[in-house]
């Protein structure tokens, strides 16, 4: 998808005026949150698991050279093949490689967020070749031509009356009077067309959400089991993924297994979890006759030794958006990214840089409640600080906005000077408020003004009335 | 008297923030009574302005740097540093020492300033054991958890268990009590539509409490919900949490009270 991140403040706006989307952002926060806190509460050592989990991916980044040169081994090993992409044009172009090997026409595809950070619908399309979304979420979305708005629910943001009209209008072959009325009949409509694309395709793309490095195995959690099919049903299975997937060995991956649905869905497990290693084998019923993993840098590697490594932690787990309030307000559209929340307000300027994504680190109450819910303990509302740093030292944060804390540093800096000007200042504004103690206006505070009423000052400041009463007990 | 020995009758540093000081002095006055019933005596420096947020969250270290060496030369001499704010005090105790890390001389002295610094409510019940206050008030109140106290500094069975104390006050639980009230600093001006979106679920449920007051312990966030209580014409009161525990609820409510 494009990157419209500068538009934040528009998107926003609109999302806001928007009555179906602010309905379905409801069901976001009364179902994710629910369900994880049930989850985490149902198993006393949910806190240890994230402490585990997250001392496991902290030492695979301390050594990703390492555990990515045995990963590579492993897969070719059993048969696959690693291909290494500087960036999303080098990942975009050997997947259209290995596609035109095989003539492929038709790809189906599992739910990956890395191919939309590549935008590979888009250029397999360019390039004659038809992709296919399986997952529900994203099959749903591809027909009407949108982008995921969430990371594990890419359309959190429609409801069903919506798909609804979407089916009846692209799925015109089947008949007109069937039941869509029940999210039941809408996933049995999606199935049975999708049936006979997986017969189509030539080749099944998937993500990953782990690399194994023991073994040299892909895995993927899904809910539908559709990615199973897109990577056994197709002849050749490409596995695009970011090189943090990888983790060291099997057991580590089952370790951080027990935070991810808990902390994404609320399940104990994602209802298929599926390890791939290499390409059909002699004595395997099935499988594809190919095997490629494409991994992506896409400056991960930059973010290496700077405030930004621990980002790189992230498993995609959703949790941060699921409990966001800015996220809940405006969904994940308006972040205008591939990645959307707090993730996102972190990720997406690392991948795209600050000058092209500074509203998203600044548009966050730093309330802290992604950090508390994260899996993986990443310091979320810290590295947006990072950001904003970034962008002030490097003067791209509004004029407006520099100007007047320059100003506020001044006085903030001077105490006595400080403390002349506020005596003065206060009790003119406690003025204006009235009896009411309230203001419904006030000049240059329109921002605030503009929805909710300015509290007045009770007028002498606190220091000027508790030097006043020492001196009043001094005299007394 | 050697200042590594802790004196009976503890001296108390009070930072009272900047918000107290333009726009509620009450809280200010509120909070030292509560200090002194704490056993505690109390100064004032005159010296103090902010504690630096609206430059560190804007991404100006060095201005934030420079104001957080003068507040730490002003307050390290106090055995202890108070706020009557969760928000300034994870400042002072959890970013101060960030903000020094890798400096050679002033690391140490940001975390030996850090240690000494508390939330007030938490200090009352943490560090001074206080179970029962001055306070007095009859009817049904409902606390807001600010963001700050809550998660960097777990302040929640605190104001609760103070609460409780109080004879003839009625604490009903508010929904999503702990979820952010869209103030966030700068944030509200920065994006006030978003920050409106997210206040005005709050007093929704504020007024679905049937509260006839709402407390917290922050003054940025109960100025905003305040107003926009007000601002709809909701018969809810709003004050600081302190004035209630210290029974001083002369001063009228923030933004007023009645329509």
């Amino acid at each position: 998808m494009q990157l419209t991140s500068h538009e934040f403040k528009q998107n926003s706006v609109k999302a806001l005026a928007d009555v179906q989307l602010q309905k379905a952002l409801r069901n976001v926060e009364k179902n994710f949150i629910e369900k994880r806190a049930k989850a985490a509460e149902a198993l006393p050592e949910f806190d240890a698991l994230r402490d585990n989990a997250k001392a496991i991916k902290d030492h695979t980044l301390a050594h990703l050279d390492l555990y990515l040169e045995e990963y590579e081994k492993r897969v070719t090993e059993s048969g696959g093949h690693v291909h290494w992409a500087e960036n999303a044009e080098d990942a975009r172009r050997i997947i259209l490689e290995i596609c035109r090997k095989r003539n492929a026409k038709t790809v189906t595809k599992g739910k990956s967020m890395i191919s939309e950070e590549i935008h590979l619908n888009d250029y397999l399309s360019e390039h004659d070749i038809e992709p296919v979304e399986t997952d529900l979420g994203e099959y749903i979305i591809q027909l009407r031509g949108e982008h995921p708005s969430h990371i594990i629910a890419p359309a959190v943001h429609l409801n069903k009356d919506q798909v609804e009209a979407d089916f009846r209008r692209v799925h015109t072959h089947l008949e007109l009077d069937r039941d869509l009325t029940e999210p039941v009949t809408l996933l049995a409509e999606a199935r049975a067309v999708l049936r006979q694309r997986y017969f189509q395709a030539d080749v099944g793309i998937t993500g990953a959400n782990f690399l194994v490095a023991e073994t040299g195995s892909s895995v993927i959690v899904t809910n539908e089991g559709n990615g199973d099919m897109t990577q056994t049903l197709g002849r050749c299975h490409v596995v695009v993924a970011s090189i943090e997937k990888i983790v060291p060995t099997l057991e580590d991956t089952s370790q951080i297994l027990r935070v991810l649905a808990r902390s994404a869905t609320g399940q104990e497990m994602s209802v298929y979890t599926t390890f791939s290693t290499g390409p059909k084998r002699a004595e395997d019923p099935d499988g594809p006759e190919e095997y490629h993993v494409v991994l992506l840098d896409n400056g991960r590697t930059a973010m290496l030794g700077t405030e930004y490594q621990e980002m790189l932690r992230c498993i995609r787990c959703g949790a941060c958006m699921n409990h966001c309030p800015v996220y809940h307000a405006v969904g994940g559209h308006a972040y205008g990214s591939v990645y959307p929340g707090p993730m996102g307000a972190v990720l997406t300027p690392s991948l795209n840089g600050i000058d092209k994504a500074g509203h998203l680190p600044n548009a966050s109450t730093f309330c802290g409640r992604c950090e508390s819910v994260c899996p993986m303990r990443i310091p979320l509302p810290k590295m947006m600080r990072h950001w904003r740093e970034d962008e002030f030292e490097r003067q791209l944060s509004p004029k407006p906005a520099r100007f007047g804390l320059g100003f506020w540093a001044f006085f903030a800096k001077r105490p006595a000077l400080y403390r002349a000007a506020v005596s003065i200042a206060m009790p003119i504004i406690a003025k204006l408020g009235g009896d009411r103690h309230r203001l419904k206006s006030l000049p240059l505070a329109s921002g605030w003004t503009t929805h909710r009423d300015l509290p007045a000052p009770e007028g002498k400041t606190f220091q000027q009335q508790y030097a006043a009463r020492a001196k009043a007990e001094h005299h007394g | 008297m050697s200042l590594n020995v802790p004196t009976t009758t503890p001296r108390v540093g009070l930072f009272v923030t900047c918000l107290v000081d333009l726009f509620r002095p009450s809280v200010g006055f509120a909070t030292i009574k509560l200090l002194e019933s704490a056993d505690c005596t109390v100064d004032v420096p005159r010296a103090q302005t902010c504690c630096g947020q609206p430059a560190y969250n804007s991404g100006d270290r060095k201005d934030t740097a420079d104001i957080a060496r003068q507040v730490i030369e002003t307050f390290e001499g106090f055995d202890y540093v108070v706020a009557p704010s969760g928000s300034c005090a994870a400042m002072l105790k959890k970013h101060y020492p960030e903000l020094f890390a890798g400096d050679p001389h002033w690391e140490k002295r940001a975390a030996e300033f850090a240690a000494k610094v508390h939330e007030l409510v938490s200090f009352l019940t943490d560090i001074r054991g206080m179970t029962d206050v001055p306070g007095s008030f009859d009817g049904t109140v409902t606390y807001h958890d600010s963001c700050s106290g809550l998660r960097e500094l777990g302040v929640r069975s605190q104001p609760r268990a103070l609460l409780g104390s109080i004879d003839g006050l009625d604490l009903k639980e508010l929904k999503d009590a702990d979820v952010c009230c869209g103030f966030g600093g700068t944030f509200c001006v920065k994006y006030p539509d978003i920050s409106n979106a997210i206040v005005t679920k709050k007093a929704a449920n504020i007024e679905a409490s049937d509260a006839d007051l709402l407390l917290a312990g922050d003054l940025g966030c109960l100025m905003n919900m305040a107003g926009k209580l007000k601002r709809q014409g909701a018969k809810t009161e709003v004050r600081h949490v302190a004035e209630v525990l210290a029974g001083m609820t002369d001063a009228p409510p923030i933004a007023g009270s009645g329509r």
